[in-house]
């Protein structure tokens, strides 16, 4: 039995505009989405803003009811075993909502422990336990309003994990959490999979995904566009290389007519800072760095290089994809 | 009787909290303080010109009871609005424990801040205005006022409910501060008001409850207005509980959860 089955999973949004004349409009979010999660295991699922990752998770977590397709979780239907469902489940969300500013995080984790059913004479210990795997001891009794970005994201981790579930739905969790702050949390989460939980993890970072996860399925507008091992994904880039090259304000225009030179099968634009990188999927063996060079004319160019593709490199690949 | 001590051990742990969550914040600490003395203070300045001892026993009683009126019941029919604002609405309805058995200690916790309005408001007429209210029955009158706080908040949990999957319902308690205390008789007795306001004033608890308020301190018998009182909150209760589990349903087909 799988841990989480999706099936043709579909979910509509209906929209109404108008103050007298009242019109409305259907906005598919999931389009048809399928997959199967083994247990035990750590499924990524990537896309970018407005894909339906979010949607996708509320339903299979019983908070938004779909408008086709089913969805399972341990042999459980989202839809008529609500009860058993969140019995057997874990959500934890990115971002600094979900928890009582007013409270210390140790009365968050006593309030939640009693919604989820933890048994009172098992709370402490389980508390405990979870503070000292997301290395907040010592810090429970501080009020969560003090708390950082990291800690609360951990926190809520915690606050996820408090009834044991069998499987972890953790949407965006490192959203908005620096770079030291994000490695324990992938530490974290890298610690659940060794005591065998599963999980569904959203993010925005590949390396992140690279990283902990066994298999990655990309959605794109409500559709699952590729599924695989990372491995499988890179691959994906067909024996091709990539060229980054650093410019200073290039128009857009300019940006397209570099798409178009012979060898460039895809062309995206990164924004840091003051730069704009243009990041350039090419064939093997293709020299395309000067009519690259040619089309960009008289526009400034800092650093050119060339490199071999990576997650990122597919995944946006995969979604750029006409 | 195990999974009853249980449930009794959840709902005393989550009441504890709730009540810390509202006890801890200074502004609305600062709100429950002045607001019922406030207005208690505009009621019996108005009351005190007439000079007579009969009618500042009214408005007395009628003050005590509007301090919990504000602090209470508004604050309840807000009450899922602030957890959503707060994020946590959508871990309360995907916890395995019914929405209803979620909102019973807040309200509760909220009936205790209600409660301490009353108290506080008693004392400011007696230390401030001189009032010294006459209680005819003491024991009846802390009846009837705790039936004043139980109520409102089944009252107050009633229109949280609703907020579930309308979001600006919670506005609808608002909007009734200000008409409540007509509409319950705080301090201009129901009679006075239009026939066809009638059956509103009836509708809600708490004009049972003032009414129960005023006869345990004057001597009458509380025990028929406690009983419409009583019956009344308990179909706000049953209805809101029923009206729970429609709206969460209708939140998940409609997606209202998350929305701020």
């Amino acid at each position: 039995m799988s841990a989480v089955q999706a099936v043709d999973l579909k979910r509509t949004f209906r929209t109404r505009t108008g103050l007298l004349r009242r019109t409305a409009k259907d906005v598919e979010a999931v389009r048809g989405v399928s997959f199967r999660i083994e247990p035990g295991e750590l499924f990524g699922l990537l896309g970018p803003n407005g894909a339906g990752k979010t949607t996708t998770i509320k339903m299979l977590i019983t908070l938004l009811l779909p408008t086709g397709g089913s969805a399972s979780v341990l042999g459980h239907d989202v839809v008529d075993d609500v009860r058993e469902v969140r019995r057997r489940i874990g959500y934890v969300f990115g971002g600094d909502r979900g928890l009582y500013e007013r409270l210390s995080a140790y009365d968050n984790l006593r309030y939640f422990s009693e919604l989820y059913g933890v048994a009172p004479r098992e709370q402490k210990a389980r508390i405990g336990e979870l503070l000292e795997l997301v290395g907040l001891t010592g810090r429970e009794r501080e009020r969560v309003e003090g708390y950082s970005r990291g800690m609360r994201q951990r926190l809520h981790i915690a606050r996820g994990l408090l009834h044991d579930p069998a499987v972890l739905f953790l949407d965006e969790p490192s959203i908005g959490i620096d770079p030291v702050g994000a490695r324990e949390l992938r530490a974290t989460i890298g610690l659940l999979k060794e005591q065998g939980k599963t999980v569904l993890l959203t993010t925005h970072y590949m390396f992140e995904a690279d990283e902990l996860c066994d298999r990655i399925a990309v959605i794109r507008s409500g559709e699952i566009v590729a599924e695989g091992t990372p491995t499988e994904l890179k691959q994906r880039v067909p024996g091709g290389r990539v060229l980054e090259v650093e410019t200073y304000g290039v128009p857009e225009a300019t940006v397209a007519s570099v798409g178009e030179v012979g060898g460039v099968r895809s062309v995206a634009m990164e924004e840091r800072g003051q730069q704009q990188v243009l990041i350039l999927q090419c064939e093997p063996d293709a020299e395309v760095t000067q009519g690259v060079l040619a089309r960009l004319g008289g526009v400034r160019v800092g650093r050119v290089v060339s490199r071999e593709p990576t997650l990122e490199d597919a995944y946006v690949e995969l979604v750029t994809r006409a | 009787m195990e999974r009853i001590g249980a449930v009794l051990h959840q709902q005393l742990v989550c009441y504890r909290l709730q009540l810390r969550v509202l006890s801890t914040s200074l502004f609305d600490g600062l709100l429950a303080v002045f607001f019922p003395l406030m207005f208690a203070t505009a009621a019996l300045l108005v009351y005190r010109i007439k000079g007579d001892p009969e009618a500042m026993q009214y408005a007395g009683l009628g003050a005590a009871i509007m301090g919990m009126w504000t602090c209470q019941g508004v604050i309840a029919s807000s009450l899922l609005t602030r957890e959503r604002w707060a994020g946590t609405l959508e871990l309360l309805v995907a916890a395995p424990t019914p929405l209803s058995r979620v909102l019973v200690p807040i309200t509760m916790a909220l009936s205790t801040i209600g409660l301490y309005c009353v108290v506080a408001t008693i004392l400011w007429e007696r230390w401030v205005f001189g009032l010294r209210l006459e209680i005819a029955s003491w024991p009846l009158f802390v009846l009837s006022v705790l039936m004043a706080a139980l109520t409102l908040a089944l009252f107050g949990f009633f229109l949280s409910v609703t907020a579930v999957r309308y979001r600006t319902s919670w506005s609808l308690g608002a909007a009734l501060e200000y008409p409540g205390w007509l509409l319950c008789g705080f301090l201009v007795p129901v009679e006075l008001l239009p026939d066809w306001i009638h059956p509103l004033s009836w509708s809600i608890p708490t004009t049972w409850a003032m009414a129960a308020v005023r006869e345990s301190a004057n001597g009458g018998s509380p025990w028929a207005d406690l009983a419409r009182c009583a019956a009344i909150g308990l179909a706000y209760a049953v209805l809101a509980s029923y009206l729970g589990r429609r709206l969460v349903d209708s939140a998940r087909r409609n997606a209202t959860l998350a929305l701020t």
